[in-house]
């Protein structure tokens, strides 16, 4: 059987997420639990985390996390970081060993930071740089998986089902003012653990369930703009759209909204504030190839705050709920009450609705959203 | 001399026992097949005459006649068919290049029977669309690789010049004098009800038809025939046509007995002269005079209508599509070589470009990898035949298509390949106005209406099963679809997989 | 009251209308046998009138006239108006005197092949729906009120 990256595999799935908007952080027990319970949504063929917050000693470097098949693809990765990157520390990510998680592979750490000369040298943004040098990783170093590259984040994922692989990082170890959370059901797969999710690229941390019809428009879309779809997931070509929308094409939060899911033409016609009509159709016009289609709920978490968001015509389950400072969401109201008994606010958001929860702090000064 | 090697095309078969003497044949034929034997008192027919174009058999009341293939073969010979052999007689008998009309004729591949679509089971849900919204609309025009915005998070740019269509059909380029102005008017009609574009072609607009302008593209051919400023502001867009898929690399030749008063004003040329298109435009020698066309174009317009440029399928179609949307085109059209044309030099017809399909798919995809698709908007046409042709041509890459040879047939044609001779028995390409009252516009303009409302819900049925609500998802989205009975490279230029795979 | 009225502007003259009149107005009812066996005139009529260009159809048919001369003239009392407006004629009644014909100021009355019979547009009434309007190929004829949009508006 081909690899995933090899084959385009559709799955199901179930999401979580949670944000304290205070920054306040907390361990990862909530979201294990809150994602264990939708047990039956997954098929323990793929789990995962993503956790912001967590590395405030390494604040300012990248935190490359990756999965290595064997040491000697580990020692030629080791080699092209190296060139590329100062690396201020690096270690094997600990784990656990449980029984119900088998066959994992080598799975280590990294903090980076481009190494100046080379930086300057490629005329690239920092990030370019480090998006750059992964795609390069994850493309050409068969047996090496970067799966999560951002700053005081990190994805912690793997083939088991998702409150397995939680214990298994012992993510209890871990404080994170915002976790999200997925477990996986692929149609077939091998079970590879980079396919697992979530799916990362810098800052940006993406849990999806869904199958989106609209992938191969997309994924050209994207990859017109220098980026690769190694896996052929969903989730990673939603990822590369914010970050292309966001990080490249410098649009706010909202404006990516409306191009991602933008209004059906009806309601953009019916609309009786011209300049809104006017700016939604210019890009509707312009981004149509970034409309996304089909079923789908999605927690996407940058530093800073998440958005939970649906499909145009909600064809996936999201809940969201509010509890003091903080704010969960995940694709049902069991795993949220769950962990939170009795929430100030609780409810289903409309179909292409978004929900965008940030941290008070980026709220004041956010010229971005 | 009489001696004539040629024998007749075809054969009509008059059932006796239902011939009644009616005479409409006779009246309807503007071949002079059928005629009436008084002493007789019966109705025969003359088969050299006959195109097959149905005219007499749909009408004959009491469906008497059969039209069917002249029985008599030559010897059977691989090599050296009848057709073969007839052209020559042809040939030799005028001393001439073999006219043809519409589209080729030969048994060419044809890719969209070729491709098979996807529909959603279980993982994701197929999408009704009687009860959920399912929008065709495209947005034809330029845009901008970003949307600019400022810190206040307001619009920095507005956005160049767009056509809507509620459908992503439009009329293809037909010119008055090729085609009646019944034909016209049925189309301008359609396409105005239709909330779609209709296309003038080269010979003009008729003064009658300005008031259609919203739903009219305003072709500029090497003729330049009827081009004046307020004919390049008259529709919503104007079409820079460089080749036909017909006939890549040949004019258009009109002739002088199409030329009546009509014609002869709109398209500025004295009454029965024949109206002669150059093979290129003589102002466009390379890329960088296209340019200045587009520009001058743009200028004359005062940049509010974007321009297309039509180009024929050749071989190098993807190298040149890429500059011509450098060279500042809104839109680029593809005409693939089975499409349809009022008259082409045979040979050319049947050997010259490639199909359209391939020629999409190679476009689309260098487009992508020059990192500019976006920016303009990719039409095709050469042989839609249904919707089901739109739908994998979307999923190839197009922004929408023409059709010219299946709006015809929708009103009346027949294909019987007779377009040249002038004496259309349907009306329409025709200017004889006995024939022209045959096609009339009140009733063929809802048959074109009809049509395409039928096309477009099959169209959204199609979406809706491959879980897909907006055709925006459907553009270049090849995953959607399969190729059968092809080999590795064609899959590879066609960016698809096989079924199965 | 509706009637039927031709457009020469639309008319082809291929002069299937007078095929179906006979066929409407025939005892057995079949196109076949009506046109080649039965001795029927049309009831619709078109005339070729050739001018320097073109040839003009102009179609003749029945006006179902306010005060009809027919019925004035008939001898017999075969002829006569109907309280729907529609003039007809009772053929058990009618001697084949043939002065409808004589004083019909639209030459609408024709006589059948045999001398006797004449024939004149009844609307069909009778069979439900006008076979002439039902199978003209280019909506020449049309059955419709005198105050029809169609007439005011331009477009036929």
């Amino acid at each position: 059987m081909l690899r995933e990256g090899k084959v385009r595999i559709p799955s199901g799935c179930s999401i979580s997420g949670i944000i304290d908007k205070t920054g306040k952080r907390f361990n990862g027990k909530d979201i294990i639990k809150s994602i264990g319970l939708m047990h039956e949504r997954s098929n323990g063929l793929g789990g995962g985390f993503a956790a912001y917050g967590i590395y405030p000693d390494y604040k300012d470097f990248y935190a490359l996390h990756i999965f290595y098949d064997n040491l000697n693809i580990k020692k030629q990765t080791d080699n092209f970081l190296n060139t590329y990157f100062d690396i201020e520390y690096n270690e094997a990510i600990p784990t656990k060993s449980i029984p119900e998680i088998l066959e994992q592979p080598i799975i280590w750490r990294y903090f980076v930071y481009p190494k100046n000369a080379r930086l300057k040298d490629t005329r690239l943004s920092e990030t370019d740089f480090i998006f750059k040098y992964i795609m390069i990783i994850n493309r050409d170093y068969d047996g090496a998986y970067v799966f999560s590259s951002g700053k005081n984040m990190g994805a912690f994922k793997g083939v088991g089902y998702p409150e397995d692989i939680g214990e298994f990082y012992m993510l209890e170890n871990y404080n994170a003012y915002m976790w999200t959370a997925h477990g996986r059901f692929p149609t077939n797969t091998p079970g590879w653990w980079g396919g697992a999710h979530p799916f990362t690229l810098l800052n940006w941390s993406i849990v999806h369930n869904g199958e989106i019809s609209s992938y191969d428009t997309n994924r050209r879309f994207v990859e017109m703009y220098g980026y690769v779809c190694n896996l052929q997931t969903d989730t990673e070509v939603i990822t590369y759209l914010f970050d292309l929308l966001v990080r490249k094409h410098h649009l706010s939060i909202k404006r990516t909204i409306q191009a991602i899911v933008a209004p059906f033409w009806d309601d953009i016609d019916a609309m009786a504030d011209s300049k809104l009509k006017n700016e939604l159709k210019y890009i509707r016009a312009v981004y149509s190839p970034a409309l996304i289609n089909g079923p789908f709920s999605i927690i996407v978490g940058f530093h800073g705050g998440m958005i939970a968001l649906n499909d145009r015509i909600k064809l996936r389950p999201l809940v969201i709920a509010e509890y003091n400072s903080k704010v969960y969401v995940s694709s049902e109201e069991s795993a949220i009450k769950i962990i939170c008994n009795q929430p100030d606010r609780i409810w289903a958001p409309e179909g292409g609705e978004p929900v965008i929860v940030l941290l008070e702090e980026t709220k004041k000064g956010a010229s971005m959203i | 001399m009489s001696l004539d090697f040629d024998v007749p095309s075809f054969e009509i078969l008059r059932n006796k026992n239902k011939c009644i003497q009616c005479k409409v044949c006779i009246r309807q034929c503007a071949n002079m097949v059928h005629f009436y034997d008084k002493d007789d008192n019966i109705v025969c027919s003359n088969n050299v005459y006959c195109v097959n174009c149905h005219r007499c058999v749909t009408l004959c009341p009491t469906k008497a006649l059969i039209v069917r293939k002249y029985p008599l073969e030559f010897r059977e010979n691989a090599n050296w068919n009848g057709a073969a052999i007839r052209e020559i007689y042809k040939q030799a008998k005028s001393g001439g290049v073999l006219l043809s009309s519409m589209g080729t004729t030969k048994a060419f591949p044809i890719y969209w029977d070729k491709m098979l679509l996807n529909a959603s089971q279980v993982t994701n849900p197929s999408i009704d669309p009687l009860r959920e919204p399912m929008e065709t609309k495209v947005l034809i025009g330029r845009k901008p690789n970003v949307i600019p915005f400022d810190d206040n998070d307001e619009l920095k740019t507005t956005m160049p010049p767009q056509i809507e269509l509620n459908i992503p059909i439009m009329f293809a380029g037909m010119s008055y004098g090729s085609i009646s102005k019944n034909a016209h008017e049925s189309l301008a009609r359609a396409a105005t009800e239709l909330g779609t574009c209709y296309n003038t072609g080269e010979g003009g607009l008729h003064k009658d038809f300005y008031k259609y302008g919203n739903n009219t593209i305003v072709q500029v051919a090497s003729g330049r025939f009827g081009v004046h400023k307020d004919y390049l502001n008259a529709g919503v867009g104007i079409e820079i046509k460089i080749g036909q898929g017909a006939k890549p690399g040949i004019g258009g030749h009109l002739p002088g007995k199409k030329v009546g008063e009509d014609v002869s004003l709109t398209r500025m040329i004295p009454i029965g002269s024949d109206a002669i298109s150059p093979a290129p435009h003589h102002d466009i020698y390379s890329i960088e005079d296209l340019r200045q066309l587009i520009f001058s174009l743009k200028e004359t317009t005062e940049y509010r209508k974007p321009i297309f440029v039509k180009i024929a399928a050749v071989h190098n179609a993807a190298a040149i599509a890429s500059g011509i949307a450098r060279a500042g085109a809104d839109a680029i059209v593809i005409d693939g070589f089975r499409g349809g044309t009022g008259a082409a030099p045979t040979r050319i017809r049947d050997n010259v470009g490639i199909p359209i399909e391939l020629a999409l798919a190679s476009i689309d995809q260098r487009l992508h990898e020059e990192g500019i698709r976006n920016c303009v908007s990719l039409i095709i046409s050469g042989s839609i035949r249904n919707s089901s042709d739109i739908v994998k041509a979307i999923a190839l890459g197009a922004d929408a298509v023409y059709i010219g040879s299946a709006a015809l047939i929708a009103l009346g044609c027949h294909m019987c390949h007779s377009c040249s001779t002038g004496k259309c028995n349907w009306g329409i390409a025709t200017q004889d106005p006995s024939l022209v009252k045959r096609l009339n516009p009140d009733i063929m303009y809802k048959r074109l209406i009809n049509l395409i409302t039928a096309w477009n819900h099959e169209i959204q049925e199609m979406l809706g099963g491959m879980g897909i609500n907006a055709i925006d998802s459907l553009k270049g989205n090849r995953l959607m679809l399969r190729g059968i009975g092809l080999n590795e490279k064609e899959l590879h230029i066609l960016g698809i997989k096989h079924a199965g795979e | 009251m509706k009637r039927i009225y031709a457009f020469e502007e639309r008319c082809l003259g291929c002069k299937l209308c007078e095929v179906y009149c006979k066929t409407a107005h025939s005892k057995s009812k079949n196109i076949i046998k009506a046109n080649k066996y039965e001795n029927i005139e049309s009831a619709i009529f078109i005339e070729e009138v050739i001018e320097k260009k073109s040839i003009v159809y102009f179609a003749l048919q029945c006006r179902h006239c306010k005060n009809p001369k027919c019925v004035k003239a008939c001898i017999s009392g075969a002829m006569y108006k109907g309280e729907d407006g529609i003039v007809r004629n009772n053929s058990e009644k009618c001697v084949s005197c043939l002065s409808c014909v004589l004083v019909c100021p639209f030459g609408a009355i024709k006589v059948g092949k045999d001398g006797q019979t004449i024939s004149k547009c009844d609307l069909c009434v009778n069979y439900g729906t006008s076979l002439c309007v039902d199978h003209c190929p280019n909506d020449a004829i049309k059955l419709i009120e005198e105050n029809d949009d169609c007439f005011t508006k331009g477009r036929l």
